[in-house]
């Protein structure tokens, strides 16, 4: 048995060639259920080659991170290794391969090896530190757990190791608590956690999903410098072949417990022979696509609901269906230890859009910028401080904020909501039968049997047979829940849909579905889409004019096409460079994303610069194209 | 902080008034009050010299006049017969059924009271924290069965009835009667080690038969909450870590579980005092349950009163203090809400 401890500064591990660091072969995970024994992994064997990072990508369900589990022994209760070995040959050991397939999970020898040697990060930054101690108190545990040091030792590497991943205040993050910081910076606390007993192998289960895209990248840079600097290995997590393009060495596919497809990054990419990873490929919406080319899920959702021609198309209105003008509105924070004082944050820097029928708008931002904002005042959930919304059903534009009484309930009907999260968005003691009549009770439409049929032709259009009606939402999958909420959203026969991140909760596989989903509705009952993303690529697959959001404004607004063709505005190119592509011709420029100032209006260079309290204007650069410009230079323009 | 804790005595304050207001009237609601009905049981039994005693002490307390006055004389903003002289001064009144100050009368209980239900919060959180955390960490196991199954036990049983069978087989088995806080001998003498070992000796059974009920509910809760928190995502940050199991459940999802019963400790006071009654008759207990009831029954206006602001004040003061905890013991909170 090989105990070992961190040695802090110890010299980066050097590579011994011809050896592999964790080896795991024929892996079997059982879990016991109520209906017997559910083999999670079967029969899998890869190796992790020390210095290098492994990618092991799949759906969800697929037992990737099942693996990560049994490699960390952290598995649920209900899951044991029952069988092959995982065998970890530890360079700062004395070079005899250990297999951690034996070993007892709450051992000794197994704790020393667990965020000593083998570290591990997680998913949700926002879920994975405890929120009752600080940052400091976290990571400093963590090397007082495997290395004989004192406490005032132990703060001291951690300020090293949060300088090393970026924080801006090293000294401060030892007594900042995670609920005061970004997702990106808990992110980076993670990584601080993992790094500072210098470990030789990190696992990274997802750890960029949860975060937007730029800062993914920066993320993504910060554990590619230091797996460079300190040679360690990664075995990254992911279902983002995006991401696998930009930072893999190896990829390791995996499908239902078995690996499908194993290879360097120039094969996989280049000569992808299994048909699930070419039909994953696919499935992932890309920059580079053709107009009018559509996405291949991996299970196609088959519809007949309009090739009786059931759709009809109500009479559009000549304008924009709905229009936000000069939208702004201000949120109060208090802060402090229970003092009365107050901060403002400007939500809303007058917004203007215009939702053309029949068409998608896509609004993109990142976290924080604002567009889940515009969506709930068009909703009328949120009061705007200023700026009205109109809402034109044919018979000319109405503002929405003064509507009342059966002017209110025809809106209501008129325009309608998908959310982000199936999960929590289906109440788990409703039936779908009684989830998608709801709001057909709510709004006194039909008898008992035509609201049967009405739900009957909902699940066709969303492409969910009838059987579905008695279930309740926890018997369906993510994909299948999210078409649901759609269908929800249909009961009225809406105009408008306000689509808030609705694929952002799902795999790529489910994603695509969806998508095309949404597209083949739109084409037959002529509706109009918000789509509210934060996934460039999702957005230029379903919109037809996108608006670029950042701090409370919209800083550049155009077709589909022309905005892709020549993005204009700094944030924009900025959000464009930091979307991993999953084609290994084109790589994320790093160096580039490595400056964190495209998200500040101050530190946009000229002539896009906005002071503070500053608004600009936006300037028409080619037809259909607006970028805001600083006050100054759009006058000089002018 | 200092300005919290300004603005937290103020509602103190405010809260209390309105409390002592709703005491008051709730008490005087039935028609007539203690005198009254005794002036006219007296002079159905044609006892003129105590019906002059009655009346002079109905001038006395100002019982003559509306219950406004009645009651601001009580809380002592206003000048009664004997100028100001109420809560707000100290003077507790006059317990017209035991005709002693109500200060004499509830002096010992109060205390006694105190005592009796300090040792059984004590014992409530000894027994079942660990019972919990044993329950939680090993769901659906043998053992969690069991504790599952005596504290349906223990929730299901009056604990009257408990305390009637205790005090039976108590004196059957080992010839002690558990009934009162001490031996019969030291009622009525001053406090000397050989009373205090008396009392600590007599407390262990009202503990236990008070605290079983509310023990078997803190199990159920705590393993509830436990469970909640332990299928968390730092619990799974901690382990991975490779933090020994103990250290790691103790210092995360344990303490995460704590929450909501520091934010309990502000009912748990006076529940337990209220709450006890029943078994405080039962083991004849000095406590102030009992007065209480007594008080409530004969109108005894000022005595019921003055418990039940007691409560009141009891109440308020665990509130303060279970917000500080928190304060104390979450960071979030100190942050104002933010998450």
């Amino acid at each position: 048995m090989v105990v070992t401890t961190a040695k802090p500064n110890a010299v980066p591990t050097e590579t011994r060639m011809g050896e592999t660091l964790l080896s795991i072969r024929d892996l079997r995970v059982d879990f016991r259920t109520e209906t017997g024994d559910f083999r999670a992994v079967d029969g899998l064997s890869f190796d992790i080659p020390p210095g290098k990072t492994v990618a092991l990508v799949g759906e969800s369900g697929s037992g990737k991170s099942v693996t990560a589990q049994a490699i960390m022994h952290i598995l649920p209760k209900v899951a044991r290794i029952s069988g092959g070995s995982i065998c970890f040959n530890d360079p700062a050991g004395d070079g005899r391969p250990v297999d951690i397939a034996d070993y007892d999970p709450e051992g000794a020898a197994m704790r020393a090896l667990r965020g000593g040697r083998i570290a591990m990060i997680f998913q949700e930054p926002m879920t994975s530190l405890s929120p009752l101690h600080t940052i400091g108190d976290q990571v400093t545990e963590a090397l007082m757990t495997h290395a004989e040091v004192s406490a005032e030792e132990a703060r001291r590497k951690a300020v090293d190791v949060f300088a090393r991943v970026g924080f801006p205040d090293p000294q401060r993050a030892l007594r900042t608590y995670p609920f005061e910081l970004s997702g990106g910076l808990r992110q980076r606390a993670m990584i601080a956690m993992a790094l500072i007993t210098r470990p030789a192998l990190l696992i990274a289960d997802e750890p960029t999903t949860a975060l937007d895209v730029t800062t993914q990248a920066q993320i993504l840079d910060l554990i590619r410098e230091i797996q460079a600097e300190t040679g360690m290995s990664v075995l990254l997590i992911t279902h983002d072949l995006g991401v696998v393009a930009n930072v893999a060495d190896e990829v390791v596919v995996m499908y239902r417990g078995k690996v499908m497809e194993t290879g360097s990054r120039e094969d996989i990419f280049r000569h992808a022979e299994h048909p699930y990873l070419q039909a994953l490929m696919r499935a992932v919406p890309r920059f580079a696509m053709a107009e009018n080319e559509r996405l291949t899920p991996i299970r196609e959702v088959r519809t007949t609901a309009f090739d009786k021609g059931v759709a009809s198309s109500p009479t559009q209105p000549a304008g924009p269906v709905l229009r936000a003008e000069e939208l702004t509105k201000t949120y109060t924070l208090r802060s402090g230890w229970f003092s009365g004082k107050t901060r403002t944050i400007r939500a809303l820097n007058g917004i203007n859009l215009d939702v053309m029928p029949g068409k998608t708008l896509g609004l993109v931002g990142e976290s924080g910028c604002g567009k889940t904002t515009v969506s709930k005042i068009i909703m009328r959930a949120l009061q705007p401080d200023g700026g009205r919304v109109l809402f034109d059903d044919g018979s000319g534009p109405r503002d929405v904020q003064h509507l009342e009484g059966d002017d209110l309930t025809a809106y209501r009907r008129n325009v309608q909501f998908v959310f982000q999260d199936p999960f929590s968005s289906l109440n788990p003691r409703m039936t779908v039968y009684e989830i998608l009549t709801e709001p057909l009770r709510i709004h006194n439409i039909g008898t008992s049997d035509e609201r049967y049929a009405r739900a009957k032709e909902l699940l066709d259009m969303v492409g969910l047979s009838k059987q579905a009606l008695r279930r309740y939402p926890h018997s369906f999958s993510g994909g299948q829940r999210q078409r649901l909420g759609i269908a929800r959203a249909l009961a009225l026969q809406p105009r408008v849909l306000l689509c808030d991140e609705p694929v952002s909760a799902l795999d790529v596989s489910v994603q695509a579905q969806v998508l095309n989903l949404l597209k083949d509705l739109q084409a037959a009952l002529g509706l109009t889409y918000l789509f509210v993303s934060h996934n460039l690529a999702v957005v230029d697959y379903i919109a037809d004019t996108i608006a670029v959001m950042c701090r409370g404004y919209i800083v550049e607004e155009a077709p589909k096409a022309s905005l892709f063709r020549n993005p204009v505005h700094p944030y924009t190119q900025a959000l464009l460079a930091a979307v991993p592509d999953p084609d290994i011709d084109r790589p994320l420029d790093f160096a580039k994303l490595r400056a964190d100032r495209f998200s500040d209006p101050a530190q946009w260079p000229e002539p896009y610069r906005l002071a503070p309290g500053e608004h600009g204007l936006m300037t028409e650069i080619e037809p259909g194209h607006k970028v805001r410009l600083s006050d100054q230079s759009s006058r000089e323009a002018a | 902080m200092i300005l919290f804790l300004l603005r937290r005595l103020v509602t103190m304050i405010v809260t209390l008034l309105i409390i002592s207001a709703l005491v008051f009237f709730i008490i005087k609601l039935p028609p007539g009050d203690f005198l009254s009905n005794q002036i006219a049981e007296l002079r159905a039994q044609g006892e003129a010299d105590s019906v002059a005693k009655a009346e002079f002490l109905i001038k006395q307390y100002g019982l003559d006049r509306p219950a406004w006055e009645q009651y601001l004389v009580w809380i002592g903003v206003m000048p009664g017969p004997n100028g100001f002289s109420g809560l707000l001064q100290g003077d507790w009144g006059w317990s017209f059924e035991y005709d002693k100050p109500v200060v004499d009368v509830v002096g010992d209980a109060l205390w006694l009271t105190l005592v009796v239900n300090l040792a059984v919060v004590i014992f409530i959180h000894l027994v079942s924290i660990p019972i919990a955390i044993y329950s939680a960490t090993r769901q659906y196991s043998v053992g969690d069965y069991v504790a599952t199954f005596i504290g349906y036990i223990g929730l299901a049983t009056p604990s009257f009835l408990l305390a009637l069978i205790m005090l039976y087989y108590a004196n059957r088995w080992f010839g002690v009667s558990i009934g009162g806080l001490y031996d019969a001998r030291f009622s009525g003498e001053p406090w000397t080690w050989e009373k205090i070992r008396s009392l600590l000796s007599h407390l262990i059974v009202p503990t236990v038969v008070i605290g079983l009920a509310g023990t078997a509910a803190m199990i159920r809760r705590m393993r509830a909450n436990l469970l909640d928190e332990l299928g968390k995502q730092y619990y799974v940050t901690a382990k991975a870590k490779g933090l020994a199991p103990t250290r790691a459940l103790l210092k995360y999802p344990f303490r995460m579980s704590l929450n909501p019963f520091v934010a309990d400790i502000g009912n748990l006071l006076p529940h337990l005092i209220s709450g006890s009654v029943l078994v405080s008759l039962v083991l004849s207990l000095p406590t102030v349950g009992p007065i209480l009831l007594a008080a409530l029954k004969s109108q005894d206006q000022f005595l019921a009163g003055f418990i039940l602001m007691f409560v009141a004040v009891l109440t308020v003061i665990g509130m303060l203090i279970s917000d500080l905890l928190l304060a104390l013991l979450d960071p979030r909170i100190r942050a104002g809400g933010a998450r």
